[in-house]
């Protein structure tokens, strides 16, 4: 048996740990100031870019994106090579991946301050990156598919497998949810309307926290884990069933996110179902995780990098609990719409994906360069200032959750809301979100110590660039029957099928149905589609980010008809390219907004909220008064949505500019009239704030025409 | 109120199912084959990440 000499490619997995600590950092810090934001919203400078609407994107991207993504491929790279015993297939197809990835990081920093984003959560950036998204991520299958397949270790590890369902099913979701109309060059509409595109949307991102932000992470922990405890992993037998059972069931569960909403129940149904199924395998891959370390407790004493770990895996183990109990329908009452979502996302966030990328961190810089780690002493003060800011962060927005969820039910025994006013749930809740700028000003402290200390460690040691192994060739043995294929090359083809059948199966039956009778949304005879006008104020609407802080779905509770109107019926979406129901309420619900305020509310609103609101943390849109709309852009967006199937007649461009214009005059007109001290002031008809409001006066009207009441507060 | 259009559609009852018999065959195929394999075989794959700690660092090169 001769043994062939080869060379791991290092260089690689460099460059990825560079760019998951300086994404990290900028991720982090995004985090910051927008939590600093819905406390202090001067923060928002005044400026268009920063507010939090164009802001909370940015974080949400660069955190799973950049920083985790890129710790992903980080670990991947490493792990691959030595689990397959074989150099990478292609050195070019690794840097192409590498500069690829970070230059479509950069273009999402560019576009989503600049408001250039499809509106859709963790999908936000816009049809030429989604493009470039999708060829940098084949070229990140082929090469490695073409690893695989070079292999000299016969069996693939478990966490090859996770790595290869996280390639195929990324590729799916990407492209099933990316599906949109481009309109120019930086605009383009979702294929998919209403409930369809809630429910694709969905499908995706949950799907997107199943396969990002969990299967590769597992695949790391299979991986490292055992490298760290040097022992291997506590039953391999129970990491094939966390494999298979894991992809096979996460993709189900999609709809647990459209709880009450105007999704069909049975799909609803459904995705409570295959949420609770769900703990069965992630407890047992927590449980696999922790139990490798039985015998070995005297070790996470010492050893940080195994502190990370075990604190990492703690928190999956907390996420996927929490996750199932979340999609009961009457937890989800109160916890959906409120904080206590984003406590979730970051005990997933924070914990899981932060924790095990800085074990990982500091298991391979001194591996890498061949040294020791600087100190020990500063990673452990990582760890603890790390897991205190976890703690900090999320105890205030379990509070904050709660708190607020059960104020906006509340009922006096006369039968009128407690806290009509929204403001005054908000005011209670702030001093929650100064507790969670607190912990997550500690959670990035600690990750600021890390970085010094990986420069610092890097610096003592010598790096090393490829190095060397050598291991026999896997011999080719020949299969009776059918073709002469080699056990090579079938294994990890048949594997990759499997598993993509797996995935297919559950999306096919949450989404077919729906897709395949139009009856499943009844028609409502009143929906019309938006006017020029109100168009291209929706538009404004996605452009500044309002779906982040403000749903447009109205579930079917008392406490939600009696303060926001009736609850939302699926009918009523029909033409809305891309959905708008939003997932969090840190200001009201707007989905009947045209039936409670007025024109000239609206127009003293957006300019200085705190005018008419009095402690609002809502940032003040004095821009849209200046920046005028040209008519003529709307043109191409009608023939978008005809294209669609939203039944503009043929020809309407050649009045929709007079439509336009009209509306816009009638708008500027209903200011004036409405509101004394506005009669003198100028108002381009063409400015974007008319737009706007024509759009929000027009929210909720279709179905019931309630005559409008002028009111003072946010109710 | 969706059973309604749900109605519609033919042979609606047999999408559950459908979904049961293909999770069943699914778990009891997938008991089948995790048992399948022998303790050695296991083991073995189990280590794989162990066994790659004994490199050659003499190519190393300074960046």
């Amino acid at each position: 048996m001769t043994l062939e000499k080869f060379e791991y490619d290092n260089r690689i997995v460099r460059a990825f740990i560079i760019a998951t600590v300086v994404f990290g950092l900028v991720g982090m810090l995004v985090g910051l100031t927008v939590a600093i934001q819905l406390f202090y919203p001067d923060l928002n400078l005044g400026i268009p870019y920063t507010t939090f609407g164009r802001l909370r994107p940015l974080h949400t991207n660069a955190i799973i994106f950049a920083f985790v993504g890129n710790s992903v491929f980080a670990g991947v790279y490493y792990s691959l090579q030595r689990l397959l015993k074989t150099r990478m297939f292609s050195d070019a197809l690794s840097w192409i991946n590498f500069w690829g990835w970070q230059t479509i990081i950069l273009a999402a920093a560019i576009t989503l301050p600049l408001g250039i984003t499809t509106s859709k959560e963790y999908a936000e950036l816009e049809w030429p990156i989604d493009i470039a998204i999708t060829v940098i991520w084949v070229i990140f299958g082929i090469n490695m598919i073409g690893t695989i397949l070079k292999r000299r270790e016969r069996h693939m590890y478990v966490a090859v497998w996770f790595y290869i369902a996280t390639f195929i099913t990324v590729a799916v979701l990407h492209v099933v949810n990316s599906f949109e109309m481009p309109v120019t060059f930086l605009k383009s509409y979702s294929w998919y309307a209403g409930v369809q595109d809630a429910l694709v949307q969905w499908w995706y991102g949950h799907n997107a926290v199943a396969f990002f932000l969990t299967t590769p992470v597992l695949g790391l922990m299979y991986y490292f884990l055992p490298k760290a405890a040097n022992r291997p992993v506590y039953s391999y037998r129970l990491s094939i069933i966390h494999f298979w059972s894991l992809i096979f069931i996460y993709i189900w569960a999609g709809p647990h996110h459209l709880l009450y909403t105007s999704l069909p129940d049975w799909a609803q149904s459904l995705g409570t179902v295959f949420s609770i199924m769900l703990i069965a395998p992630s407890w047992g891959g927590m449980l696999n995780g922790l139990l490798t370390l039985r015998g070995a407790w005297d070790k996470v004493r010492e050893d940080p990098v195994l502190k990370f770990m075990v604190v990492a895996v703690t928190a999956y183990g907390m996420a996927t609990l929490e996750g199932p109990l979340l999609s009961l329908k009457n937890i989800n009452a109160i916890a959906h719409f409120s904080d206590w979502i984003i406590a979730h996302v970051h005990i997933g966030g924070l914990g899981w994906n932060g924790f095990l990328a800085f074990g990982m961190l500091y298991y391979l810089i001194p591996k890498m360069y061949q040294t020791k780690l600087w100190s020990t002493k500063l990673a452990n003060t990582h760890f603890w200032i790390g897991t205190l800011g976890i703690v900090i962060y999320a105890l205030p927005m379990y509070v904050a959750g709660v708190v607020q969820s059960l104020m906006w039910k509340q009922f006096t025994p006369d039968g009128l809301l407690v806290y009509g006013n929204f403001l005054e749930t908000v005011n209670s809740i702030k001093p929650m979100y100064v507790m969670r700028a607190v912990g997550g000003a500690l959670y990035l402290t600690g990750a600021i110590m890390m970085s010094y200390n990986l420069v610092k460690t890097a610096k003592q040691g010598k790096f090393l660039s490829d190095e060397a192994d050598e291991a026999p060739a896997l011999e080719k043995k020949k299969i009776t029957g059918g073709h002469w294929h080699s056990v090579l090359e079938r294994k990890p083809v048949l594997f990759t099928t499997l598993a993509f059948v797996a995935i297919v199966i559950g999306g096919v039956i949450e989404m077919v149905p729906t897709f395949l009778v139009k009856s499943n949304v009844p028609t409502i005879s009143s929906v019309k589609p938006y006017t020029p006008l109100e168009l291209e104020g929706r538009d404004i609407y996605i452009r500044e980010g309002c779906n982040n802080c403000h749903s447009q779905m109205i579930r079917p509770f008392r406490s939600e008809t009696v303060r926001y109107g009736e609850y939302s019926k699926a009918g009523e979406f029909v033409y809305d390219h891309p959905f708008l129901w939003g997932s969090k309420r840190t200001g009201p619900d707007l989905h009947r907004v045209g039936d409670r305020l007025t024109e000239s509310w609206h127009f003293s609103h957006m300019y200085e909220p705190t005018s008419t609101s009095p402690g609002s943390i809502m940032p003040p849109y004095p821009w849209l008064y200046e920046d005028v709309v040209d008519p003529e852009t709307v043109l191409p967006k009608i023939s978008a949505m005809r294209n669609l199937g939203v039944p503009y007649q043929d020809g309407y461009e050649k009045i929709a500019v007079q439509d336009y214009m009209a509306q816009a005059n009638k708008v500027v007109e209903e200011i004036k009239s409405q509101n004394e001290e506005l009669k003198d002031q100028v108002i381009v008809p063409e400015s974007e704030i008319v737009a706007l409001i024509a759009y929000l006066e027009r929210l909720g009207k279709d179905i019931n025409a309630k005559t409008k009441t002028e009111e003072t507060a946010n109710k | 109120m969706f059973k309604h259009y749900f109605e519609q559609i033919d042979n609606v009852a047999i999408w559950p199912i459908i979904s049961l018999v293909i999770f069943v065959v699914f778990f009891v195929g997938l008991t089948l084959y995790v048992m399948s394999h022998d303790k050695e075989t296991i083991d073995e794959i189990a280590s794989i990440p162990l066994a790659d700690d004994d490199v050659l660092p003499e190519s190393g090169e300074k960046s």
